[in-house]
């Protein structure tokens, strides 16, 4: 599935990730967890493809797919997807034109014509009801005016509306309070399954109490330094980070 | 920041993507040698069959132009004009009755079929009657009778003067009048042809009504005259777009448009603008240089919607004069300017009856090199007690190197009166792409669907028919861009 060796990145002169190695395999969830500066959304960046950061050194392969030879938009229709840690707001395009601007690019590499009305309006009020997105923010603008908790329910809509291979969910547990964690988590852990993996990045353990991982990893300076079970989350929870430096 | 450099790609690419209209058509033309004296206004109004009225309005504007300056406050700069070296007339030569559209010239069908604008398709699907002027002089109307069973005239301005003259002498140059300013006396110095619509007492219009004009021989001036009559309590739905083939000199477009909206009648006016805007260098374009006003009665609504994306140099203000009390007065705006284009535009809302209300919002998008001015005057006079303005002005930015500037103009007199104005400049979000390349869609379209969101609140204004071409329109003008 996904294999990230030697991952070195930049960004302008600063060296955030130094040597990263992961491997995540199908229907696997793994969480990415660490201290702030850790280079924990440096990494789910350069997964996307952001521009601003150079990848100076190292691999990344998706299902045999080099993914740093590809634009940011080929990623995602190889079936990447990131759930922004910050949702950006587009005024004046609306959620579902938006939606279906993103399935039918992603069709449209795979060869196929674009979505039917019929069977997109079935999957937009599957994928919805799924996070409890309700009509009105359906229709809304993209992330326009959204709460906070109402955008992390939005990326989550989308992310099932495009059924990635590969989820990375960058702190997606931020700004949420405990109901809305509550119904996103539900949302991911529906969508899980044997050939989807996900990455989840979280500074907290609480979040993990809801999705529940099969491998935690510590990202510190760049590096993976620890890497264990579900456990080794509590043992954070409870001791910090200073430990392992 | 590697941004940067993906900006620069994308504006390169720009410069390197032709203007998608450009192709002449080849058809007789019966043009005048250049220069402007009052000859040649005699011999244009000769060649038209015009009463002696007219001759003499035309003479006293040439006389009034000849005296006047052209004008140098507006923010854009371009080559003095030679107007004694354009040619002031152009008809087509084959001039024939045409009974059906298998009389018109194959050629000009070509062309229209090349602007997706085929009449037949017109007339058979979308219900809107075409008033095709090609170089100034109508060579295809149709819907003609439909209307005029109701009572409604749409024809050329030269046919209404031939058909219609006691309505066209009562209202031609009551809004704009030949003095108002040097491209207007010039404009009713030389008019060739326009459009001129009539609707009667309380008559709703039942179709939107089209013309596309096209200036198509090298050379030659357009100066078309429109004249748009609404009488009490009637509605029309005015369309007027444009589009114009690729030249290397510069054309001069000095058109004027006047709107007479009678009590309680209401005029909606949309106009898509797509002239040539010349190379990416600044080379050629259309000097689009136009005066459009209208006046509303008593509890009359005028609104003006525009989606402006060519034109090397654009100079433009389409007005209201609010003199009837509880009238309304609207402008939607969108101007995209590119490379090296400059448009100066905005609106003038006149306030003097009582409970008058205004409405403006001007949506900006600059991109390349191009300088993109909003100038607005909302001016609330004494009698109008009450009178209410509300003016959004946006700006868009795709690049570091184009200008986006806002020159509003507020002269208030009555204390009554509430005016609002708010004003953003933006520039498109790298995060926005971002978000939605990850998403999967391609740069290009994610610039597509931000601009058109952007811009939504004035799309949604254009009538139907309208709104598709424009939105393809923003999508081709800005198309490989940073947008």
């Amino acid at each position: 599935m996904l294999k990230i060796k030697n991952l070195h990145a930049k960004v302008g002169d600063n060296e955030i990730l130094k040597g990263l190695n992961l491997e995540v395999g199908p229907g696997e969830v793994h969480a990415i967890m660490g201290p702030n500066g850790s280079g924990k959304s440096t990494l789910a960046a350069v997964l996307a493809g952001r521009e601003a950061y150079e990848v100076t050194e190292g691999e990344v392969e998706l299902d045999g797919v080099n993914l740093l030879d590809l634009e940011a938009t080929e990623r995602a229709r190889e079936g990447v997807f990131l759930a922004f840690q910050y949702p950006i707001e587009i005024p004046g395009v609306s959620n579902l034109n938006f939606m279906k601007a993103a399935i039918n690019g992603k069709r449209s590499h795979c060869g196929l014509d674009p979505i039917k009305p019929k069977e997109f309006l079935a999957k937009v009020k599957e994928c919805s009801s799924l996070v409890e997105l309700d009509g009105r923010l359906r229709d809304r603008s993209v992330n326009e005016g959204f709460s906070g908790g109402e955008k992390k329910r939005n990326e989550i809509f989308q992310m099932a509306m495009l059924e990635p291979k590969l989820a990375v969910l960058d702190e997606t547990d931020s700004g949420l309070d405990i109901d809305a964690l509550r119904v996103v988590s539900k949302g991911v852990n529906k969508m899980r399954s044997k050939d989807r993996s996900f990455i989840v990045i979280t500074h907290y353990q609480r979040l993990l109490n809801h999705i529940v991982p099969d491998f935690v990893h510590v990202l510190s300076d760049g590096k993976i330094v620890k890497s264990g079970g579900k456990e080794l989350a509590l043992e954070l929870d409870e001791k910090g980070y200073d430990w392992l430096k | 920041m590697m941004g940067q450099t993906e900006e620069e790609k994308l504006i390169d690419e720009v410069t390197a993507k032709s203007y998608e209209f450009g192709f002449t058509t080849d058809i007789d033309s019966d043009t005048i040698p250049p220069g402007l004296n009052e000859d040649v206004i005699r011999t244009i109004s000769a060649k038209k069959d015009e009463p002696q009225w007219l001759l003499d309005w035309r003479l006293e504007a040439f006389r009034i132009w000849s005296e006047m300056e052209e004008p140098d406050w507006a923010h854009v700069n371009y080559p003095k004009l030679d107007l004694q070296a354009i040619s002031y007339y152009s008809a087509p030569k084959k001039k024939v009755e045409l009974g059906s559209l298998d009389e018109v010239d194959p050629e000009l069908l070509k062309t229209m079929e090349k602007l997706g604008i085929s009449i037949e398709e017109q007339k058979r699907l979308s219900g809107v009657a075409v008033d095709f002027v090609m170089d100034s002089v109508s060579v295809a109307t149709s819907f003609k009778e439909k209307l005029g069973e109701l009572g409604v005239i749409f024809c050329s301005l030269g046919e209404a003067i031939q058909e219609h003259p006691d309505l066209v002498r009562k209202y031609l140059g009551t809004v704009v009048p030949q003095r108002d300013n040097y491209y207007a006396a010039l404009n009713s110095a030389v008019f060739t042809d326009g459009s001129f619509c009539y609707i009667p007492k309380g008559v709703r219009c039942p179709m939107e009504l089209s013309t596309y004009f096209r200036i198509n021989q090298a050379g030659t001036g357009q100066f078309e005259r429109t004249l748009v009559i609404a009488d009490e309590g009637s509605y029309v739905s005015y369309l007027e777009g444009c589009t114009a083939p690729q030249r290397d000199e510069n054309q001069l477009h000095a058109a004027v448009v006047e709107i007479i909206s009678m009590d309680e009648a209401e005029v909606k006016y949309s106009t898509v603008q797509n002239w040539y805007p010349g190379d990416a260098k600044g080379v050629g374009g259309v000097f689009n240089f136009v005066t459009k006003r209208g006046i509303c009665h008593r509890a009359a609504k005028i609104s003006w919607t525009q989606v402006e994306t060519g034109s090397a140099v654009t100079w433009k203000y389409p007005s209201c004069i609010l003199k009837g009390d509880d009238s309304i007065g609207e402008f939607f705006s969108v101007a995209v300017t590119n490379n090296m284009q400059q448009a100066d535009t905005g609106t003038k809302m006149i306030h003097l009856g009582k409970r008058t209300r205004s409405t403006i919002i001007s949506k900006g998008i600059s991109s390349g090199y191009s300088q993109n001015s909003y100038r607005g005057l909302v001016q609330i006079h004494p009698g109008a007690e009450n009178a209410r303005n509300f003016s959004v002005c946006d700006s868009l930015l795709m690049t570091d190197t184009c200008g986006a500037h806002t020159f509003p103009y507020i002269e208030v007199k009555n204390p009554t009166a509430q005016v609002e104005h708010e004003a953003t400049t933006s520039k498109i979000g790298e995060d926005q792409i971002f978000y939605c390349q990850q998403r999967g869609i391609e740069e290009e379209e994610a610039i597509g669907l931000i601009v058109k969101g952007y811009a939504k609140e004035v799309l949604n204004k254009l009538p139907m028919e309208f709104a598709v071409e424009a939105q393809k329109l923003l999508t081709i003008s800005l198309e490989g861009s940073v947008g």
